[in-house]
């Protein structure tokens, strides 16, 4: 029997380049599921990726796609919406090339609250140039460029989008596939500048050289075991919260897009 | 140029940039703030709204650049403008853009290192800038009215060669008001990028035609196109054999270095029988063929070659234009930059002398006159 989303992967073109055990499999398969449930037509979808594991993700759907420049998602997203406001887009992007390179896109967008959905794989480390330091990396990590352990303080990147001024943001982890797929469908169909973190196993780099666990389902039984819900991370305190991945729906709410800003400025003015 | 005439208008340069990209159908332009081409994102903020366009300031040079990509993706006509020091930013955009074959334009307002006085200095940065292999079309206007008419050519370059398209400005004739006519629409011919024949599951995207350009299609139509900067196939696939990529980047240059003669824009005067030819670019070809006339009313066997474009080299050009020359001065408002390419082209049948100068001034008439006398 044919899984059921291969239908939406590229001449069906498998097996992918992804690690065995890699987290960037499954945020895909949530990615379609929830495509899926929705009913989403394609053809009216773009997927955008930079540069990364998981920006190789948009170069495995069968709908136009941009595998672009390192940290570029979101200024890419940018021309594409405002000349065709009625495409769906989605980001897929990482943690380095989301909240690092492309830090400043990711701010301004969330800021102009473009509609568009941003899934950011969380896994804590720039894996496809062999494991250095992410702005995510957790304090003391050891990576390959931290070989005395990480002394800078790490992101938190769902704060960062809201304070920008994202109007839905959420973060959960591959041990959590039901609530993610319910949450990229939730973010696929809201109006405006939507986040998803997705805290993800890394096997071979992250967990293999920093957490010390080279097995996949071990690295996701870590995620899970980690994780509190917000609610739950509202009654801990900041020590308790040390090395916890807080989970949840954060920001959700309606606010004009910068396209609802566009018409209502483009409404006064005379075609000359 | 057409300085008479009862359409005639008093416009600034960087206006006359934003007027032949909407003749020419720029329905998008993004831009972050620099001097000297601020007049650019402002004009474009007040117009495009008018032409049902869109104009975006970005957070960023990059920002800007890969806003015009996805843009241009999109189906639209799509710009930025820049100075020096931002055009630094974009070459990263540039080398995408040349990879997956997306027409768009970018305008780079010369300007000096950390000041706004005026320069030819991008000269060799606007082809060689970007990293990879690739050929670039640069065009270099001199006037009011050449801001205007090369805007305009640059958009049908990009459309009919899927590429970038620079358009060399600076400072001087950017925020210089002069005599410009604006061509009735009917008067111009916009050339459109082409679209695909073959049906979705036979569209092969990066497959050229004779011409070397392959066929495009949008975001939003019934294909479905995997844009990578990575190595990829003639369906677009991410692959790697090592011929593929060499045909790939040899496809990508040639398409346009084999139609370097084609492209050529440029004018002469008295190069017929001309034994000391001037040839410049830009803003320094005003005062060169000024004094290019002196010396003609002097006697003095004197011509002169003005390049509208400097990439690709218009070889043909530069060769039969100097054909009856002993000697040829290349006068740059830089350190003398292009000098060695023409002298490349022409140096086996002319002596090829560098006139450099890099004071935020171009040559005047009197100094190329007394340059031509000097070495007739």
């Amino acid at each position: 029997m044919e899984h059921p989303n291969l239908k939406y992967i590229r001449g069906k073109r498998l097996p992918h380049m992804f690690c065995q055990g890699c987290g960037c499999g499954q945020i895909m398969d949530a990615l379609l599921f929830a495509i899926d449930e929705l009913k989403l037509d394609t053809r009216k979808m773009v997927a955008i990726g930079g540069v990364g594991c998981s920006s190789r993700i948009p170069a495995y759907l069968d709908m136009y796609a941009i595998h672009g420049i390192h940290g570029r998602t979101l200024a890419y997203a940018t021309g594409v919406k405002l000349v065709k406001p009625e495409l769906k887009v989605v980001v897929l992007t990482g943690d380095g090339d989301c909240a690092s390179i492309g830090g400043n896109h990711l701010i301004h967008a969330a800021r102009r609250n473009l509609d568009v959905t941003v899934i950011m794989d969380n896994n804590g480390v720039y894996a496809m140039t062999g494991g250095q330091m992410a702005p995510t990396t957790a304090g003391g990590m050891y990576t390959t460029t931290t070989p005395r352990g990480n002394f800078e303080r790490s992101f938190d990147v769902c704060k960062l989008v809201e304070t920008a001024g994202a109007t839905y943001v959420a973060r959960w982890t591959t041990a959590h596939p039901a609530a993610l797929i319910r949450t990229i469908k939730q973010a696929l169909t809201h109006r405006g500048f939507s986040f998803i973190e997705v805290v993800a196993q890394c096997p071979t780099i992250y967990g293999r050289h920093s957490l010390h666990i080279a097995d996949p389902v071990k690295n996701i039984e870590y995620l899970q075991q980690n994780s509190v819900t917000r609610d739950q991370a509202a009654k801990m305190s900041s020590e308790e919260l040390i090395g916890k991945i807080v989970v949840g729906k954060f920001v959700d709410k309606e606010l004009p897009t910068l396209e609802d800003c566009y018409r209502q400025m483009e409404a006064e003015i005379p075609h000359v | 140029m057409t300085s008479k005439g009862p359409d005639l208008q008093f416009m600034l340069g960087n206006y006359a940039i934003v007027e032949g990209a909407i003749a020419a159908g720029c329905r998008f332009f993004a831009g972050y703030p620099i001097t000297p081409a601020n007049e650019i994102s402002e004009r474009m903020a007040e117009r495009m709204p008018q032409v049902r366009g869109r104009f975006i300031q970005m957070e960023d040079e990059l920002g800007s650049i890969y806003a015009i990509c996805g843009a241009s993706l999109a189906g639209a006509k799509a710009m930025t403008a820049t100075a020096s020091a931002g055009y630094n930013y974009m070459q990263e955009g540039i080398e995408y853009a040349v990879a997956d074959e997306i027409p768009i334009v970018i305008v780079d307002v010369m300007r000096q290192r950390g000041e706004n006085f005026p320069t030819q200095s991008d000269v060799m940065q606007a082809r060689y800038g970007a990293a990879g292999d690739h050929e670039m079309i640069v065009l270099t206007p001199s006037s009011v009215q050449e801001l205007f008419d090369l805007t305009f050519e640059a958009f049908n370059l990009a459309e009919r060669f899927r590429n970038p398209v620079i358009v060399l400005s600076e400072a001087t004739i950017s925020l210089m008001r002069e005599g410009i006519r604006i061509p009735k629409p009917g008067e111009l011919k916009v050339v459109n990028r082409k679209k695909p024949l073959a049906p979705p599951s036979e569209f092969m995207p990066f497959r050229a035609e004779e011409d070397l350009v392959p066929r495009m299609s949008e975001f939003g139509d019934e294909y479905s196109v995997l844009y990578t900067h990575n190595p990829h196939d003639e369906w677009g696939r991410i692959a790697w054999t090592p011929k593929m990529y060499e045909d790939l980047y040899n496809r990508i240059e040639k398409k346009i270095a084999s139609k370097a003669d084609e492209i050529a824009m440029y004018q002469t005067e008295f190069t017929d029988d001309a034994r000391v030819v001037v040839v410049a670019y830009g803003s320094e070809a005003r005062g060169c063929i000024e004094g290019v006339r002196m010396a003609r009313n002097e006697g003095l066997k004197a011509g002169m070659l003005k390049l509208k474009n400097i990439w690709p080299v218009p070889v043909e050009a530069m060769k039969r234009s100097t054909s009856a020359a002993k000697k040829v001065l290349v006068a740059e408002m830089n350190t003398g930059r292009y000098f060695r390419v023409v002298k490349e082209t022409v140096g086996c049948d002319a002596e090829v002398i560098s006139l450099p100068k890099n004071q935020g001034r171009i040559h005047s008439p009197e100094e190329i006159l007394a340059e031509i006398r000097r070495t007739s």
